[in-house]
């Protein structure tokens, strides 16, 4: 098991990471909208930033990954 | 006359571009060192080697390479300042393949890897010494076409905002009147409130279309001043992370800095840990913003060269739709994520610039 590898499963776990979160961030987002649909713009601009805050710390860990290998 | 006032970015920038010379027809030296050069295999394509290539700052901008191994490239100036030799100022093309000009090379392997060393009498590096180097890069051009292109928007409207006077926008304005205002109400005024959003909002306004303009424009691969992934540049996202950063701490009043040394409702024995995490924690905000503006926009660009390495990879040309359809579709998700990240960029800043006006709430 060499570095390359080990920093690949590191990236595959923060993806995971990720995954589980911006889902549920989707998830919460679609049952308010299904609550009040006339909110819909503004639940979906705090979904979009939510899921972009998520991604740059998951993006954290794969530039982690990409320097130590 | 008044069409030579209006037209002077454009001169500015064939100016520059006039002073970079381009050399084509450029001969890669014979063959590799095992010789061989009787049986011409072709090399396997090395997809990571391609993307690296692509996604990294170079001082070259290399358009193509020919089948028979000539590439065509932008060789671009190398502006060197050393201590012993003061100024340089000479093109890349003299410095490529590993050619030794006036002392300097580019380093080929060890930690210097890539960056351009001096070289001693004996063509050992030089380590003691390693040369300044501010030379204008593949980033750098992209960087200025995207000053440009967005000096010569925001002047004419200007411009046209004073000959005609507020009124309804009509032309450009109207497509960039709503997203200046949605800066100023959604991003400024909310967050940092409509008594002081004034001062910052030329700075948000900057850093905004500053991350746009150079996002999209690393979309686009073709022809030279676009395609330089200027965001992509670590170097770049973490001098816009320091503007804010520097904001953030001239803006900060009083009682923000109580908050970090002597955090109110914290017993003493715990003031020094407090003091430590708030530290960090006032740094780890920016080095966020840094990283993750680089790390979306690279792994962007990374993602469709790989996507078009497939063709390569699979060496047919029957995957070509599967790979351009799947560009295309990764490009419209490129498109989202250019304005996304400007846009959390600034409201990030916007949201840092409020917090180091915290009110007194006793």
């Amino acid at each position: 098991m060499t570095g390359a590898t080990f920093a690949a499963i590191g990236a595959g776990l923060a993806v995971i990471g990720a995954g589980l979160g911006i889902g549920r961030i989707g998830g919460s987002a679609m049952d308010a909208i299904a609550r009040q649909p006339e909110a819909t713009n503004k639940i979906q601009l705090a979904m979009i930033i939510a899921a972009a805050l998520i991604e740059g710390a998951a993006l954290f860990a794969i530039v982690v990954a990409m320097i130590t290998k | 006359m008044k069409t030579l006032k209006h037209s002077w970015p454009f001169l500015i920038f064939i100016f520059i571009c006039s002073v970079i010379p381009v050399y084509a027809q450029e001969e890669h030296p014979a063959t590799s060192e095992k010789g061989d050069s009787a049986e011409n295999k072709e090399t396997i394509f090395n997809a990571s080697e391609f993307i690296v290539e692509h996604v990294s700052d170079s001082h070259e901008w290399h358009i193509l390479t020919k089948k028979n191994g000539e590439s065509v490239a932008l060789y671009l100036p190398v502006i060197l300042f050393d201590r012993e030799k003061g100024l340089s100022l000479f093109s890349s093309k003299k410095l490529a393949h590993g050619h030794v000009h006036n002392g300097y090379m580019l380093a080929e392997e060890g930690d210097l890897k890539g960056k351009i060393v001096s070289v001693n009498d004996d063509g050992t590096v030089n380590e003691e010494n390693i040369p300044l180097d501010f030379s204008i890069t593949k980033a750098i051009v992209g960087m200025l076409a995207a000053v440009i292109i967005g000096l010569f928007i925001f002047i004419s409207m200007a411009r046209s905002y004073k000959r005609s006077g507020i009124g309804p926008p009509k032309g450009l304005q109207s497509f960039l009147e709503p997203v200046i205002l949605f800066v100023r109400d959604d991003i400024a005024i909310a967050n940092i409130g409509i008594h002081k959003y004034e001062k910052y909002m030329p700075y948000l306004l900057t850093v905004f279309f500053f991350i746009l303009i150079n996002n999209l424009m690393g979309l686009v691969p073709f022809p030279p001043p676009f395609g330089a992934s200027v965001t992509g540049n670590v170097n770049v996202t973490f001098v816009l992370a320091l503007c804010t950063f520097l904001i953030v701490q001239f803006s900060g009043n009083k009682n923000y800095w109580k908050h970090i040394f002597a955090t109110p409702g914290v017993p003493f024995w715990l003031l020094p840990i407090m003091i430590v995490v708030e530290l960090i924690g006032l740094v780890s905000k920016p080095f966020a913003l840094m990283i993750r503006l680089f790390a979306n926009i690279t792994a962007g660009h990374i993602i469709v060269l790989s996507l078009v390495c497939l063709i390569f990879i699979f060496e047919t040309v029957a995957v070509a739709p599967v790979s351009i359809a799947f560009v295309i579709f990764m490009d419209c998700l490129e498109l989202l994520v250019a304005f996304l990240q400007a846009y959390i960029f600034t409201l990030l800043s916007s949201l840092f610039i409020s917090m180091a006006m915290p009110e007194e709430h006793h």
